[in-house]
């Protein structure tokens, strides 16, 4: 928690710890809006479902391709993770407390204040960056894994969010991505079930035509030299009312994809 | 209290489970192979429970739970004084009819496991004596709870201090843990007492377990290992008896209280001997308003307590602590938060529906059997029979009692964390 953001947009009601020595009574003040991202019934609610899921996928294959135990007690240790994205830090938490050093940043800056004070909350070390990935590669910064979770719908120019994500990873580094394909059934069911009928998401969340199919994806990262290794679907069961991984990628699907040079 | 008032912790750990009893001490052996740290804290004195005058309690293990013990380790140490079920007689009073339950029917496992309670104490005290995960506080009692960055602080009334992601309340029937959170109970005494004894008997068990359903309440004859001689001829007693005849049994002589229990007993295995005291526990059918809070999370008999009919009390609470386990084991390992809402809900709502069924399955049958009304005899010996008659129900039956249906958690399916 050492890093201190280089946005001089950032108004200086975010924390700005310096050291472990975080004023008490700034923990009580920001574990209230925390709530927001936290909040397990809330409006992030099916994030939060989908978490250890995606946590999941991540931790396996990271473990196999570093060659680690993926359940002995710190799969990740000393691997430098990049989340782009990272929100309320819902997955750079997890990735911390499984070893990694974790840098996440994200372009609003409330949530990398509530991201920042809940790390604080739970005891973990992580550097959240009110930050853009151009400006981390102006600085030359260097990742063995970049997570890019549910972020790729929302970018404004694809294409050059691919280019400037891949040369932040390391040669041999793993990449992550997950987001919506673009078919009839997430038409269905991610953007009007989710956003209008069921809520579990605002309306306006997300613009359809933005969704991408994962042939697309996997063909802007192809001449990147970022090659896609396993492609699983991420689906709700009504039944059960749970999420499982499957072969169904027709609407939330994750990616895991490998840089050769 | 407010955050500045905190203490660094004496004692850091993932998981404080208060209640060193069987279901804590099962659950603290459990997460044994996982990276997740436990304590467990006691009030008990630290007594010697390898005692030669005995404590002749004893449990009906269910087969899912002994694929449990076996899971974890405990097996090994525990089979030379297991003792199988491998039939149960099942009679209603006076009546001919009578369901027979045979483990064949099902597959080759037993019904269910008889082991004494000494044998599982002492087993677990070395294992945890022995532990580099766990640790026990004992005798120690909680002072005071409050949520802490990242979990929960407990001092303890020594001074101590301890912290934990998660606190799991293992304490009994009377939990003050869950007394402190404010969480409801909901209880229902019976008009019934549970009198335990141990018999020797001349002819051998077979192990064979026999259930009567007696006016006044079930009478159940259980096979235990033999004594030192190794033959099969010794059982434990649960024998319910309506509660203002009880303390006036308790109360009788040795050779009164023998000729009480030879009227029930019968003489099938020939002459019978009392060993050991004789126990006696008020019955009531318990539950907790809910079994999970902020950041506890209750298991046993501090969650839910029922009539020992079916002698599911301890195995509910061992089918609790596989959940539980398993759940804050993947979830340890997915790097999230023990203590979350997340894991707490799942170990929740995996629950949820077994403990009401076996809550509502034992007391209705108490309710049915516990009577001597004739519509209601003739009733259930019709519905005894049609069990027997037809085989899928009772296998139904038998694999649920065995509890090996359903979602079932790995350790009841004896595979490892």
């Amino acid at each position: 928690m050492t890093q201190q953001s280089c946005d001089p947009t950032e108004q200086n009601t975010s924390p700005q710890p310096t050291s472990g020595t975080v004023a008490k009574d700034e923990i009580a003040r920001f574990a209230k809006i925390s709530d927001q991202w936290w909040n397990t019934e809330g409006k992030f609610r099916a994030l939060h479902e989908l978490n250890p899921l995606r946590t999941k996928f991540i931790r396996d294959h990271i473990a196999r391709h570093f060659k680690r135990d993926p359940l002995e007690e710190r799969p990740l240790r000393g691997l430098r993770v990049l989340d782009i994205g990272c929100g309320g830090g819902l997955l750079a938490e997890p990735m911390s407390r499984l070893g990694a050093h974790v840098t996440g940043i994200d372009a609003g800056a409330t949530s990398i204040s509530i991201a920042r004070s809940h790390a604080t909350l739970m005891g973990l070390q992580i550097d959240y960056r009110h930050y853009s990935p151009e400006l981390l590669a102006n600085d030359g910064e260097i990742f063995d894994v970049v997570l890019a979770m549910e972020v790729v719908e929302h970018v404004a120019d694809l294409s050059e969010f691919l280019s400037i994500s891949s040369a932040l990873i390391q040669p041999k580094g793993a990449f992550f991505l997950s987001t919506l394909n673009r078919t009839l059934k997430s038409l269905a069911l991610a953007k009007l079930a989710a956003e209008y009928i069921l809520r579990w998401v605002p309306a306006g969340t997300h613009d359809w035509r933005k969704f991408q199919k994962p042939s697309e994806l996997a063909a802007y990262l192809r001449p990147l030299d970022v090659h896609v290794q396993d492609l699983k679907g991420m689906t709700y069961s009504p039944m059960a009312d749970t999420w499982c991984l499957s072969d169904d990628l027709g609407v939330n699907y994750i990616m895991y994809a490998n840089r050769s040079l | 209290m407010t955050l500045s008032d905190l203490n660094t912790p004496d004692i850091d750990v993932d998981l404080l489970i208060i209640g060193g009893g069987l279901v804590g001490s099962v659950l603290a052996v459990a997460l044994e192979n996982t990276p997740i740290k436990t304590c467990i804290i006691d009030k008990g004195e630290d007594i010697d429970l390898s005692d030669a005058d005995f404590d002749g309690r004893a449990f009906a293990i269910s087969a899912s739970n002994k694929n449990l013990l076996a899971a974890i380790g405990l097996w090994p140490v525990l089979e030379k004084d297991a003792s199988p079920i491998l039939e149960i007689r099942v009679s209603d009073g006076p009546s001919l009819l009578a369901l027979h339950f045979d483990h064949k029917d099902v597959g080759d496992q037993p019904m269910g496991i008889m082991l004494e309670n000494r044998h599982l104490r002492c087993a677990l005290r070395d294992r945890l004596s022995s532990s580099q995960r766990a640790r026990v506080l004992a005798p120690a009692s909680v002072e005071a709870l409050v949520n802490a960055p990242g979990g929960v602080q407990i001092s303890l009334v020594d001074g101590r201090v301890v912290r934990a992601q998660l606190v799991v309340g293992a304490d009994g029937r009377g939990s003050q843990t869950r007394a402190q959170a404010g969480i409801k109970l909901t209880r229902w005494p019976y008009p019934q007492t549970g009198i335990v004894c141990t018999v020797r008997h001349q002819r051998m068990h077979m192990n064979i377990a026999h259930e009567r359903f007696l006016p006044s309440g079930p009478f159940a004859i259980l096979p235990l290992t033999g004594d030192a001689l190794g033959v099969q001829n010794r059982s434990s007693i649960v024998w319910t008896e309506r509660a203002d005849l009880a303390h006036v049994i308790l109360d009788l002589d040795e050779d009164a209280f023998r000729s009480e229990l030879m009227r029930r007993f019968g003489d099938f295995l020939g002459n019978i001997e009392i060993i050991g005291s004789r126990y006696a526990y008020p019955l009531s059918l318990q539950f907790a308003e809910r079994f999970v809070d902020n950041r506890l999370a209750l298991v046993g008999d501090a969650a839910h307590g029922m009539h020992p009919i079916a002698g599911q009390g301890l195995n509910m609470g061992l089918k609790d602590v596989a959940t539980l386990a398993q759940v804050l084991a993947e979830t340890y390992r997915l790097g999230l938060d023990i203590g979350g809402s997340q894991a707490l809900s799942q170990y929740a709502k995996w629950r949820r529906f077994d403990h009401a069924a076996m809550l509502l399955a034992t007391d209705m049958l108490n309710r049915l059997f516990s009577n001597d009304i004739a519509p209601v005899r003739i009733a259930r010996d019709v519905g005894l029979a049609a069990v027997n008659a037809f085989p899928p129900i009772k296998n139904l039956f038998m694999r649920h009692a065995m509890g090996v249906s359903g979602d079932v958690p790995k350790l009841l399916r004896g595979q490892p964390l």
